[in-house]
């Protein structure tokens, strides 16, 4: 039986890989959800087949309960929460991984095995306070902004500390349970410490990374175990989860150790003044240009989602298609709160995703762009990322929105963006802002069109 | 016969290749998707907290394996059905 256990585990690995893989084409990607989700079942079925399990109560008890949660948790979800709903899954995810390396605390368990328990402990630890501090910071039930104070360095080195010298005094001492707490303690500490000082606008980057963590702490998790198929799943998904945080933090041209110490956008000062003046429009002026327009580029941003206006975006490009423009969107990799955030969004409203162009294929067809218009994005299109060397963003890749002929900024008011940097577009010859709820500007526009 | 250990490091090691491999070229539009989806099978944990929950036991091992149980459920279904929702939404454009 044990055998037929383990071989079914190899099928079910082969079913995540499958499953992964067709996950990297939007024509295959629902098939592929759907293979990797066998390959759990398929896991989870083995594993209750296991002789070991004498009483199912409990087992079944869990699983009710975590499938009623995460089911309706999953269906009542709106589209623009779904990156504190990533970070809340991500979490619990890394708390399962730290109790079960908990649990497999036994008096007569090896040094290796000691070493991997610590691990999923502590890694498990820091993906689950870490996702908290992520979901109140996404959901906005808690300040979004940097938390930084005076000697935040040294209490995260003795913190460090404390957790190294508590893990090594465990497995010298795993009787004393002393020790077991001390690291527990310390790494749902340290999960705070890590994700506080990191600000709103590096949050994709940082749920990145704790899904990459979620992955290794299931993986060490196995090791704790001895059970194979956590380590190829934890494994997979660490990988993954790594890969896109490079990205992320290609997209903004800063190394990952900057996004995670720097606290961005803190005690850094804006030396340039910026020249020029805010140019306002009324919505029915950028009627009349929109009118006129055979080409248009839509570049939404956080705002967007915040305001909701997915749906009012889609519907005015469709009233520009029918009025003869050519209608794309141009979404920045770290646009919003998460890894893909923006299509998500669009893709919920009915935009096809073929009309969704990354930066590398809208820049250089900017200048036959007739109107671009920036929905609630700010950092991903400012110019002086380009050219002002001073500028805390300069070096990170933008859409060029500037090279435009005509440029729609909608925006609440002129309040800094959430990087506190100011923003040369807005003082440039070929802008025009729109002031307002996103939502409703659009909404005027497409009343407009009506 | 080669230790346990080096033969479940092999596979971690492998697995981490495959792993960067696989993700590496997926296009920006599934990165949500994508992410949401990895994050579900991270769930797997729970394969490892059914045995410990099972033991039948009425100890501090079996407890935390029940908690485990829960929680690693609530990210594999969750994680399933959110991944799905989004990625019926992704449509091509007609004609």
């Amino acid at each position: 039986m044990d055998t037929f256990i383990q071989f079914a585990y190899v099928v079910s690995g082969a079913l995540f890989i499958f499953g992964l893989k067709q996950l990297g084409s939007p024509a295959t990607a629902r098939r592929g959800n759907m293979i990797s989700s066998l390959g759990m079942l398929l896991a989870v079925i083995s594993a209750l087949l296991d002789q070991g399990i004498v009483d199912y109560q409990w087992i079944v008890i869990g699983v009710l309960v975590g499938a009623v949660i995460g089911g309706a948790a999953a269906r009542l979800v709106q589209m623009t929460a779904m990156p504190e709903m990533v970070a809340l899954f991500n979490g619990f995810g890394g708390m399962a991984s730290l109790l079960v390396g908990w649990a497999a605390l036994n008096p007569d368990a090896a040094t290796f095995t000691l070493v991997t328990i610590i691990l999923s402990i502590l890694i498990g630890g820091v993906t689950f306070t870490g996702s908290m501090i992520a979901y109140g910071k996404l959901s906005e039930r808690i300040t979004s902004g940097a938390v930084l104070f005076n000697g935040q360095q040294i209490v995260n080195s003795v913190i460090v500390l404390g957790i190294f010298g508590g893990a090594v005094m465990f497995c010298l001492e795993p009787a004393n349970h002393l020790w077991l707490y001390l690291v527990i303690a310390l790494s749902l500490v340290f999960g705070v410490m890590a994700v506080i000082p990191i600000g709103g606008a590096d949050m994709p980057v940082v749920i990145s990374l704790l899904n990459s963590y979620s992955g290794l702490a299931a993986c060490a998790a196995g090791f704790a175990v001895n059970n194979n198929i956590l380590i190829v799943a934890g494994a997979l998904v660490g990988a993954s989860g790594i890969i896109l945080t490079q990205i992320m933090c290609k997209a903004m041209n800063r190394s990952l150790s900057n996004v995670l110490f720097s606290g961005f956008g803190s005690g850094k000062t804006e030396t340039t003044t910026v020249e020029g003046e805010i140019k306002p429009i009324t919505v029915e002026d950028a009627y009349y240009v929109l009118e006129a327009a055979s080409s248009v580029a839509i570049i939404p941003g956080y705002g967007m989602a915040v305001a909701q206006a997915q749906h009012v975006v889609k519907e005015l490009s469709v009233l520009l298609e029918n009025n003869g423009a050519e209608v794309n969107f141009g979404i920045h990799p770290v646009a919003g709160r998460m890894p893909g955030h923006m299509n998500v969004l669009l893709a919920e409203a009915d935009v096809p995703y073929d009309q969704l162009l990354e930066m590398d294929e809208i820049n250089p067809r900017m200048e036959t762009v007739d109107v671009a218009i920036v929905i609630g994005a700010n950092d991903v299109v400012n110019p002086a990322a380009r050219e002002n060397e001073g500028s805390p963003i300069y070096g990170m890749p933008v859409i060029n929105v500037d090279q435009a002929r005509t440029v729609f900024v909608l925006k609440r008011s002129m309040a800094s963006g959430f990087a506190g940097i100011e923003n040369p577009l807005f003082y440039k010859d070929n802008t025009r802002m729109l002031f307002g709820d996103a939502k409703e500007s659009i909404g005027g526009l497409v009343r407009e069109f009506g | 016969m080669v230790a346990a250990e080096v033969f479940l490091t092999f596979i971690l090691v492998l697995s981490i290749f495959l792993g960067f491999e696989l993700i590496n070229k997926v296009p920006a539009t599934l990165h949500t998707p994508l992410m949401s989806g990895a994050n579900a099978i991270s769930g797997i944990t729970l394969v490892g907290a059914i045995s410990l929950a099972g033991t039948g036991n009425q100890d501090l091992s079996n407890w935390l394996g029940a908690g485990a149980v829960a929680l690693a459920t609530i990210n594999v279904v969750g994680g399933y059905l959110v991944t799905d929702r989004m990625l019926a939404m992704f449509k091509k454009k007609e004609g």
